[in-house]
């Protein structure tokens, strides 16, 4: 999931009969499937977590261009050169939709990126593992991008409408995202020995970080209850993982491939896979920042940001001094 | 060999050599370019960036695609772009020059697609067809990285004093990799006697004027022509180019005969 | 930290004869590098034929609350849509 493990404020949900009035009319309509549109009243709490998960999404995206971004350059044919650009660009295209949708809340992207930069906002875990090797742009494609699909596709849904409108465009182009990975990956294991084991060894080292961009179990979790409640959150953390294992384990079959996993067995009764538990101190200390790619991802964010400072400034000023000549040689014509 | 014959084998090898010098153009700048996506100064301008590399990308298989055809050796686009060594590359220095700061990247693709943009409207009228034709969908695509690059050489050039600066320094250090584009050698006659393409000098009076214009409205102060480097389109490079290369080739290099 | 590029919405005609429709946001400078960074976010994949742009604060909407004076009259006049009319089946289409 691009948003992990969003808290919402608020020690637990209430029912309709405790909330005064306007609180009242809010939740009966987002109960009535309406949208809640910029400006309209909302619970601060709604408000504040909304910042927090959208902007939480637009950062994954963007520092998600990186571990892909990392292969451009060494893409193995023109074509594939061509198809992971645009992929990657239209990473940025999200984070962009993502960030304007945040914008409406009374937010800034400037203090997005701060929040970012400063390591007050989270990205996904995800992106601080390394791509090591053109089959992980494969593995990045059909997991990574399959996951997020999982989560993104319900939430075209939600109950905030910038929010909802950005998901709709965004999980139009991620489709194609998902089929460019597993493309990649079914070409090179069609290929030499040698190829096919780096599909495998791709497939080992993304596996578990995959199923941990769910987050852990939150049936528990009052943060989880609330924004189902907002509908910012339609379906739980494991409901969506064991989807997730039921969708791709019959296509790592596809490709031949050994999902690394021994409790892996499929149930008759439940009709899905049952499966191993992710080493979830793991994904703390991803979360924490000890993940192996942490720093260099916040450092290259940084980097594009300071280094791009003058740039930016450079076009504003030209923008104002255009807009005075602008002004003078009106003045002077009247 | 008939007398005939080999005018058209002569013939066919300039038209060869220019092909490539087309393509790996296009595909050097496009992967200079594409080194960005994910380090732009705003996502704007990312974005943006990726459409002109995704272009480049594009004009390189068209290029590439044609010499390989035109050799007659069943090369591929793909052979040609993974599987030469540099010496065979013949894309001027220009276009392999590190990106340094944005503004130089800018400064870069202008000084280039000013004279890509004269070029592509010259080959429009080209005697070959297929020229002609990968011309005039290149030309749509150069007209606005033109539009676009200079737009944004203007003000950074009329910016900031520090967006000023930065922007004269690009200028001074890119100048003399600029004249390689208006040299012309042996295949270059050819081509042109064929009406294949323009002597390439014949282009340095409408860049100069159209580089100069911009360029005073940037504020940015014109170089003078001094010495100029050059090598590139016969395949003497820079270092820079090796190590293109072996980022570029890579995976074929090291997994030769896979399946991509 | 320096000034924020200025936030446009941006309105795209897909295809001739339709009405510009709002697509979106982005940063820009000026009205003019809004219409070149819309062409290279918003129309990616050939949406569109037209772009306009206008600066987010230079619209006016209408106040949330008054939303129910604004909208209600118009939502009575059900006559105006063409599905309030019954036209019997012999007439054929209209």
């Amino acid at each position: 999931m691009y948003a992990q493990m969003v808290k919402t404020d608020g020690a637990r949900v209430r029912s309709l009969d405790e909330m005064d009035p306007v609180e009242r009319a809010f939740q009966e309509r987002i109960d009535a499937g309406q949208k809640i549109e910029p400006k309209e009243w909302m619970p601060e709490g709604y408000r504040k977590t909304l910042v927090r998960q959208i902007s939480q999404h637009a950062h994954s995206e963007i520092v998600g261009q990186l571990p892909e971004g990392n292969w451009i350059t060494r893409a193995p044919t023109l074509e594939r050169k061509a198809i992971l650009l645009a992929k990657v660009q239209d990473e940025a295209g999200h984070g962009l939709y993502l960030y304007c949708a945040a914008e409406t809340l009374g937010v800034s992207r400037d203090e997005m990126y701060e929040q970012l930069h400063s390591g007050k906002a989270k990205y996904s875990s995800i992106f601080n593992y390394p791509t090591l090797s053109w089959a992980d742009i494969g593995a990045v494609g059909w997991l990574v991008d399959g996951a997020a699909i999982m989560n993104q596709v319900p939430l075209q849904r939600c109950s905030y409408g910038p929010y909802a409108r950005a998901l709709v465009r965004i999980c139009k182009e991620e489709s194609f995202h998902q089929r460019q990975g597993f493309d990649i990956l079914m070409n090179m294991v069609k290929g030499t020995p040698a190829q096919k084991a780096l599909v495998q060894d791709a497939l080992n080292r993304w596996w578990w970080p995959s199923l941990m961009m769910f987050g852990p179990s939150d049936d528990a979790s009052v943060h989880s209850a609330q924004s189902m409640a907002w509908k910012i959150k339609q379906n739980s953390n494991d409901e969506l993982r064991q989807k997730f294992v039921d969708q791709t384990v019959p296509q790592a079959e596809y490709l031949g491939l050994t999902v690394p996993d021994p409790d892996l067995k499929w149930n008759e009764e439940k009709g899905g896979y049952d499966f191993g538990e992710p080493d979830w101190s793991e994904f703390f200390a991803v979360i924490a920042g000890n993940g192996p790619c942490n720093a260099e991802r916040l450092d290259a964010r940084k980097k594009a940001w300071n280094d791009g400072e003058w740039f930016r400034d450079g076009l504003v000023a030209h923008a104002e001094k255009a807009r005075s000549r602008r002004q003078a040689s009106r003045i002077a014509a009247e | 060999m008939g007398a005939a014959q080999q005018t058209s084998t002569a013939e066919n090898a300039a038209l060869f050599e220019f092909l490539l010098r087309m393509g790996d153009n296009a595909l050097i700048l496009g992967h200079r370019v594409s080194e960005w996506c994910g380090h732009a100064p705003a996502l704007e301008e990312d974005i943006a960036l990726s459409n002109t590399a995704l272009d480049l990308i594009g004009q390189t298989q068209l290029w590439l695609g044609l010499a390989g055809e035109v050799e007659g050796r069943g090369r591929s686009a793909d052979d040609l772009a993974y599987l030469r060594d540099g010496l065979d590359f013949r894309n001027v220095l220009l276009v392999e020059r590190p990106n340094g700061d944005f503004g130089k990247t800018l400064m870069r693709q202008f000084l280039f697609d000013a004279w890509h943009y004269l070029l592509l409207k010259a080959l429009k009228n080209s005697s070959d067809r297929r020229v002609a034709e990968i011309a005039e969908k290149a030309l749509k695509e150069v007209s606005y990285h033109l539009d676009r690059s200079r737009d944004l050489v203007i003000r950074l050039g009329d910016g900031t004093a520090e967006s000023h600066r930065r922007m004269q320094a690009a200028l001074d250090e890119l100048w003399p990799y600029t004249g390689e584009l208006f040299m012309g050698d042996a295949p270059d006659a050819s081509v042109a006697a064929d009406g294949v393409a323009p002597e390439p000098a014949s282009l340095k009076k409408p860049w100069d004027e159209l580089v100069a214009e911009t360029l005073e409205e940037a504020t940015l102060k014109t170089p003078a022509d001094g010495y100029m480097q050059k090598g590139g389109k016969r395949g003497v490079h820079t270092e820079h180019l090796g190590f293109i290369l072996s980022d570029l080739q890579f995976l074929q290099r090291a997994y030769p005969g896979g399946t991509w | 930290m320096s000034s924020e590029w200025p936030l446009w919405e941006v309105f795209i005609r897909g295809q001739h004869g339709l009405n510009h429709r709002h697509v979106g946001s982005l940063h820009a400078p000026d009205a003019e590098m809004a219409v070149n960074n819309a062409r290279d976010v918003y129309t990616r994949r050939n949406e569109g034929v037209s772009i306009w742009v206008v600066r987010s604060s230079d619209i006016t909407a209408s106040t949330p609350s008054e939303k129910g004076p604004l909208f209600e009259p118009s939502n009575s006049k059900v006559y105006r849509h063409p599905t309030f009319f019954d036209v019997p089946e012999e007439v054929g289409h209209m």
